[in-house]
Protein backbone atom coordinates (compact mmCIF):
# COMPACT_ATOMS: atom_id res chain seq x y z
CA UNK A 1 0.00 0.00 0.00
CA UNK A 2 1.63 3.59 -1.08
CA UNK A 3 1.28 6.41 1.15
CA UNK A 4 0.72 9.74 -0.36
CA UNK A 5 -1.38 12.71 0.50
CA UNK A 6 -2.09 14.56 -2.35
CA UNK A 7 -4.25 17.40 -0.43
CA UNK A 8 -1.39 18.19 2.01
CA UNK A 9 1.05 18.37 -1.08
CA UNK A 10 -1.00 20.73 -2.70
CA UNK A 11 -1.55 22.63 0.47
CA UNK A 12 1.98 22.93 1.21
CA UNK A 13 2.39 24.16 -2.57
CA UNK A 14 -0.40 27.31 -1.97
CA UNK A 15 2.04 28.21 1.47
CA UNK A 16 4.83 28.34 -0.68
CA UNK A 17 3.07 30.68 -3.48
CA UNK A 18 1.59 32.24 -0.50
CA UNK A 19 5.28 33.48 0.52
CA UNK A 20 5.95 34.25 -3.52
CA UNK A 21 2.31 36.97 -2.86
CA UNK A 22 4.82 38.48 0.02
CA UNK A 23 8.14 38.81 -1.93
CA UNK A 24 5.95 40.57 -5.12
CA UNK A 25 3.31 42.03 -2.71
CA UNK A 26 6.10 44.10 -0.94
CA UNK A 27 7.55 45.57 -4.03
CA UNK A 28 3.79 46.30 -5.41
CA UNK A 29 3.70 48.40 -2.19
CA UNK A 30 7.20 49.95 -2.99
CA UNK A 31 5.78 50.82 -6.21
CA UNK A 32 2.26 52.18 -4.53
CA UNK A 33 4.11 54.87 -1.97
CA UNK A 34 6.54 55.58 -4.86
CA UNK A 35 3.68 56.35 -7.57
CA UNK A 36 1.98 57.76 -5.19
CA UNK A 37 4.89 60.45 -4.13
CA UNK A 38 5.74 61.15 -7.81
CA UNK A 39 2.98 60.72 -9.71
CA UNK A 40 3.94 62.78 -12.92
CA UNK A 41 7.21 61.26 -13.06
CA UNK A 42 5.81 57.96 -13.53
CA UNK A 43 3.59 58.86 -16.21
CA UNK A 44 6.62 60.48 -18.06
CA UNK A 45 9.08 57.37 -17.51
CA UNK A 46 5.67 54.61 -18.18
CA UNK A 47 5.88 56.65 -22.00
CA UNK A 48 8.91 54.63 -22.58
CA UNK A 49 7.20 51.36 -22.01
CA UNK A 50 6.13 49.71 -24.78
CA UNK A 51 2.71 48.56 -24.58
CA UNK A 52 1.94 47.25 -27.70
CA UNK A 53 4.68 44.40 -26.50
CA UNK A 54 2.99 44.42 -22.89
CA UNK A 55 -0.30 43.43 -24.70
CA UNK A 56 0.98 40.32 -26.54
CA UNK A 57 2.93 39.04 -22.98
CA UNK A 58 -0.34 39.39 -21.53
CA UNK A 59 -2.07 37.07 -24.38
CA UNK A 60 0.93 34.88 -24.44
CA UNK A 61 0.88 34.44 -20.63
CA UNK A 62 -2.76 33.77 -20.26
CA UNK A 63 -2.79 31.32 -23.47
CA UNK A 64 -0.15 29.15 -21.85
CA UNK A 65 -1.99 29.36 -18.51
CA UNK A 66 -5.52 28.01 -20.23
CA UNK A 67 -2.85 25.28 -21.97
CA UNK A 68 -1.61 23.80 -18.55
CA UNK A 69 -5.05 24.12 -17.01
CA UNK A 70 -6.25 22.01 -19.31
CA UNK A 71 -2.77 19.56 -20.24
CA UNK A 72 -4.00 18.66 -16.10
CA UNK A 73 -7.81 17.22 -17.42
CA UNK A 74 -5.72 15.89 -20.35
CA UNK A 75 -4.04 13.78 -17.91
CA UNK A 76 -6.67 13.09 -15.66
CA UNK A 77 -9.05 11.76 -18.55
CA UNK A 78 -5.82 9.30 -19.70
CA UNK A 79 -4.86 11.12 -22.57
CA UNK A 80 -1.20 11.50 -22.75
CA UNK A 81 -0.45 12.92 -25.69
CA UNK A 82 -2.84 15.93 -25.75
CA UNK A 83 -1.43 16.60 -22.31
CA UNK A 84 2.22 16.49 -23.75
CA UNK A 85 1.44 18.56 -26.59
CA UNK A 86 -0.73 20.98 -24.58
CA UNK A 87 2.21 21.55 -22.15
CA UNK A 88 4.88 22.07 -24.90
CA UNK A 89 2.28 24.93 -26.47
CA UNK A 90 2.98 26.12 -22.71
CA UNK A 91 6.77 26.09 -22.90
CA UNK A 92 6.51 27.68 -26.63
CA UNK A 93 4.43 30.78 -25.17
CA UNK A 94 7.29 31.21 -22.45
CA UNK A 95 9.67 31.23 -25.53
CA UNK A 96 7.72 33.89 -26.94
CA UNK A 97 7.48 35.77 -23.61
CA UNK A 98 11.36 35.73 -23.40
CA UNK A 99 12.29 37.07 -27.09
CA UNK A 100 9.47 39.64 -26.66
CA UNK A 101 11.52 40.34 -23.11
CA UNK A 102 14.64 40.23 -25.15
CA UNK A 103 13.88 43.08 -27.87
CA UNK A 104 12.07 44.87 -25.04
CA UNK A 105 15.04 45.14 -22.76
CA UNK A 106 17.28 45.44 -25.59
CA UNK A 107 15.79 48.29 -26.76
CA UNK A 108 15.94 49.95 -23.71
CA UNK A 109 19.44 49.07 -23.10
CA UNK A 110 20.49 50.35 -26.48
CA UNK A 111 19.25 53.83 -26.09
CA UNK A 112 20.84 53.95 -22.63
CA UNK A 113 17.74 53.16 -20.29
CA UNK A 114 18.64 51.26 -17.70
CA UNK A 115 19.55 51.52 -13.75
CA UNK A 116 23.58 53.22 -13.29
CA UNK A 117 23.53 54.43 -16.96
CA UNK A 118 24.71 57.98 -17.59
CA UNK A 119 20.93 58.70 -18.89
CA UNK A 120 19.22 57.12 -16.16
CA UNK A 121 21.79 60.13 -13.95
CA UNK A 122 20.41 62.94 -15.63
CA UNK A 123 16.54 61.58 -15.01
CA UNK A 124 14.49 62.77 -11.88
CA UNK A 125 14.33 60.72 -8.72
CA UNK A 126 10.60 59.58 -9.70
CA UNK A 127 11.72 58.45 -13.17
CA UNK A 128 15.11 56.63 -12.20
CA UNK A 129 12.70 54.69 -9.18
CA UNK A 130 10.04 53.76 -11.86
CA UNK A 131 12.70 52.38 -14.64
CA UNK A 132 14.71 50.58 -11.20
CA UNK A 133 11.11 49.26 -10.22
CA UNK A 134 10.25 48.03 -13.66
CA UNK A 135 13.65 46.11 -14.21
CA UNK A 136 13.84 44.78 -10.72
CA UNK A 137 9.96 43.72 -11.18
CA UNK A 138 9.65 42.04 -14.54
CA UNK A 139 13.34 40.79 -14.09
CA UNK A 140 12.03 38.72 -10.95
CA UNK A 141 8.83 37.72 -12.99
CA UNK A 142 10.61 36.87 -15.60
CA UNK A 143 13.05 34.79 -13.48
CA UNK A 144 10.25 33.02 -11.94
CA UNK A 145 8.90 32.33 -15.84
CA UNK A 146 12.30 29.86 -16.03
CA UNK A 147 12.18 28.50 -12.76
CA UNK A 148 8.43 27.57 -14.24
CA UNK A 149 9.70 26.38 -17.60
CA UNK A 150 11.82 24.15 -15.89
CA UNK A 151 9.28 22.36 -13.80
CA UNK A 152 6.64 22.11 -16.82
CA UNK A 153 9.77 20.37 -18.92
CA UNK A 154 10.26 17.86 -15.85
CA UNK A 155 6.76 17.30 -15.91
CA UNK A 156 6.79 16.48 -19.78
CA UNK A 157 9.32 14.18 -19.32
CA UNK A 158 7.02 12.65 -16.26
CA UNK A 159 4.28 12.37 -18.36
CA UNK A 160 5.65 11.37 -21.14
CA UNK A 161 7.23 8.35 -19.07
CA UNK A 162 4.06 7.88 -16.56
CA UNK A 163 4.92 8.67 -13.31
CA UNK A 164 2.69 11.31 -13.85
CA UNK A 165 -0.41 9.25 -15.28
CA UNK A 166 -4.34 9.93 -14.33
CA UNK A 167 -4.34 8.49 -10.51
CA UNK A 168 -1.23 10.29 -9.99
CA UNK A 169 -1.21 13.64 -10.96
CA UNK A 170 0.11 15.99 -7.68
CA UNK A 171 3.42 17.14 -9.21
CA UNK A 172 1.67 18.62 -12.48
CA UNK A 173 -1.34 20.61 -10.63
CA UNK A 174 1.43 21.98 -7.99
CA UNK A 175 3.93 22.64 -11.32
CA UNK A 176 0.39 24.44 -12.78
CA UNK A 177 -0.13 26.36 -9.66
CA UNK A 178 2.91 28.02 -9.88
CA UNK A 179 2.79 28.42 -13.22
CA UNK A 180 -0.47 30.28 -12.64
CA UNK A 181 1.09 32.55 -10.22
CA UNK A 182 3.45 33.68 -12.58
CA UNK A 183 0.31 35.03 -14.77
CA UNK A 184 -1.22 36.32 -11.37
CA UNK A 185 1.85 38.30 -11.07
CA UNK A 186 1.56 39.51 -14.76
CA UNK A 187 -1.92 40.31 -14.68
CA UNK A 188 -1.02 42.85 -12.06
CA UNK A 189 2.31 44.06 -13.60
CA UNK A 190 1.04 44.67 -16.88
CA UNK A 191 -1.69 47.74 -16.17
CA UNK A 192 0.40 49.18 -13.40
CA UNK A 193 3.53 49.46 -15.49
CA UNK A 194 2.60 49.70 -18.95
CA UNK A 195 -0.71 51.13 -19.15
CA UNK A 196 -0.10 54.56 -16.71
CA UNK A 197 0.62 57.08 -19.97
CA UNK B 1 -5.32 9.12 -0.21
CA UNK B 2 -7.37 9.04 -2.97
CA UNK B 3 -10.42 11.57 -2.90
CA UNK B 4 -13.52 10.10 -3.71
CA UNK B 5 -14.85 12.40 -6.91
CA UNK B 6 -12.11 13.49 -8.92
CA UNK B 7 -13.14 16.97 -10.56
CA UNK B 8 -12.30 17.37 -14.01
CA UNK B 9 -12.73 20.71 -15.64
CA UNK B 10 -14.40 20.53 -18.81
CA UNK B 11 -11.67 21.93 -21.65
CA UNK B 12 -14.58 23.71 -23.08
CA UNK B 13 -14.84 25.72 -19.90
CA UNK B 14 -11.36 26.30 -19.69
CA UNK B 15 -11.56 27.69 -23.43
CA UNK B 16 -14.35 29.72 -21.84
CA UNK B 17 -11.87 31.26 -19.07
CA UNK B 18 -9.08 31.88 -21.60
CA UNK B 19 -11.97 33.77 -23.85
CA UNK B 20 -13.07 35.85 -20.40
CA UNK B 21 -9.60 37.17 -20.03
CA UNK B 22 -8.79 38.00 -22.92
CA UNK B 23 -11.82 40.25 -22.96
CA UNK B 24 -11.16 41.54 -20.19
CA UNK B 25 -7.30 42.12 -20.95
CA UNK B 26 -8.94 43.88 -24.41
CA UNK B 27 -11.20 46.05 -22.16
CA UNK B 28 -8.40 47.04 -20.21
CA UNK B 29 -6.37 48.34 -22.69
CA UNK B 30 -8.98 50.02 -24.82
CA UNK B 31 -10.07 51.72 -21.13
CA UNK B 32 -6.36 53.74 -20.44
CA UNK B 33 -7.38 54.82 -23.86
CA UNK B 34 -10.17 57.07 -22.51
CA UNK B 35 -9.16 59.83 -20.03
CA UNK B 36 -10.61 58.95 -16.71
CA UNK B 37 -7.53 60.70 -14.82
CA UNK B 38 -7.94 59.62 -11.01
CA UNK B 39 -9.99 57.23 -12.24
CA UNK B 40 -7.97 55.18 -14.50
CA UNK B 41 -5.29 53.26 -12.01
CA UNK B 42 -8.63 52.52 -10.40
CA UNK B 43 -10.61 50.67 -13.36
CA UNK B 44 -7.13 49.20 -14.38
CA UNK B 45 -7.20 47.76 -10.70
CA UNK B 46 -10.16 46.13 -10.60
CA UNK B 47 -10.40 44.76 -14.06
CA UNK B 48 -7.10 43.18 -12.89
CA UNK B 49 -8.79 41.97 -9.93
CA UNK B 50 -11.48 40.15 -11.89
CA UNK B 51 -9.31 38.92 -13.47
CA UNK B 52 -7.08 37.36 -10.92
CA UNK B 53 -10.02 35.79 -9.53
CA UNK B 54 -11.18 34.38 -12.57
CA UNK B 55 -7.90 32.28 -12.52
CA UNK B 56 -7.46 31.62 -8.84
CA UNK B 57 -10.95 30.21 -9.38
CA UNK B 58 -10.77 28.19 -12.41
CA UNK B 59 -6.66 27.62 -13.99
CA UNK B 60 -6.24 27.41 -10.07
CA UNK B 61 -9.13 25.27 -9.08
CA UNK B 62 -9.79 26.91 -5.66
CA UNK B 63 -13.96 26.24 -6.55
CA UNK B 64 -13.33 22.89 -6.66
CA UNK B 65 -10.82 22.16 -3.88
CA UNK B 66 -11.64 21.61 -0.30
CA UNK B 67 -13.04 24.88 1.58
CA UNK B 68 -10.13 24.95 3.40
CA UNK B 69 -7.44 26.02 0.55
CA UNK B 70 -9.84 28.92 -0.18
CA UNK B 71 -10.20 30.25 3.47
CA UNK B 72 -6.38 30.72 3.86
CA UNK B 73 -6.30 32.06 0.20
CA UNK B 74 -8.50 34.59 1.24
CA UNK B 75 -6.81 35.45 4.56
CA UNK B 76 -3.37 35.96 2.76
CA UNK B 77 -5.17 38.04 0.80
CA UNK B 78 -6.70 40.38 3.08
CA UNK B 79 -3.75 40.20 5.39
CA UNK B 80 -1.95 41.98 2.43
CA UNK B 81 -5.12 44.53 1.52
CA UNK B 82 -4.74 45.71 5.11
CA UNK B 83 -0.76 46.12 5.01
CA UNK B 84 -1.43 48.15 1.34
CA UNK B 85 -4.23 50.25 3.35
CA UNK B 86 -2.41 50.50 6.54
CA UNK B 87 0.76 51.62 4.55
CA UNK B 88 -0.56 53.95 2.11
CA UNK B 89 -2.84 56.03 5.10
CA UNK B 90 0.85 56.58 7.08
CA UNK B 91 2.14 58.25 3.64
CA UNK B 92 -1.12 60.08 1.92
CA UNK B 93 -2.37 61.79 5.27
CA UNK B 94 0.70 62.06 7.54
Amino acid sequence: MEHRDDIGSKLGMWIFIFTEILLFGGLFLVYAIMRSSYSTEFHQAAHHLNAFIGAINTVVLLVSSATVAMSISAVQKGNKKLAVILLLITLLCAAIFMVNKYFEWGHKIHIGLYPGSALMLTLSHGQVMFFSLYYFMTGLHMFHLVVGGIILTIAIIKVQNGSINKDRYVLLENGGLYWHLVDLIWIYLFPLLYLIT
Amino acid sequence: MHPETVHITPYRTLAWVLITLLGLTFITITATWIDLSALTVAVALLIATVKAYIVLTYFMHLKFESSLFRVFVFMVLFIYVLVIAFTLSDYLFR
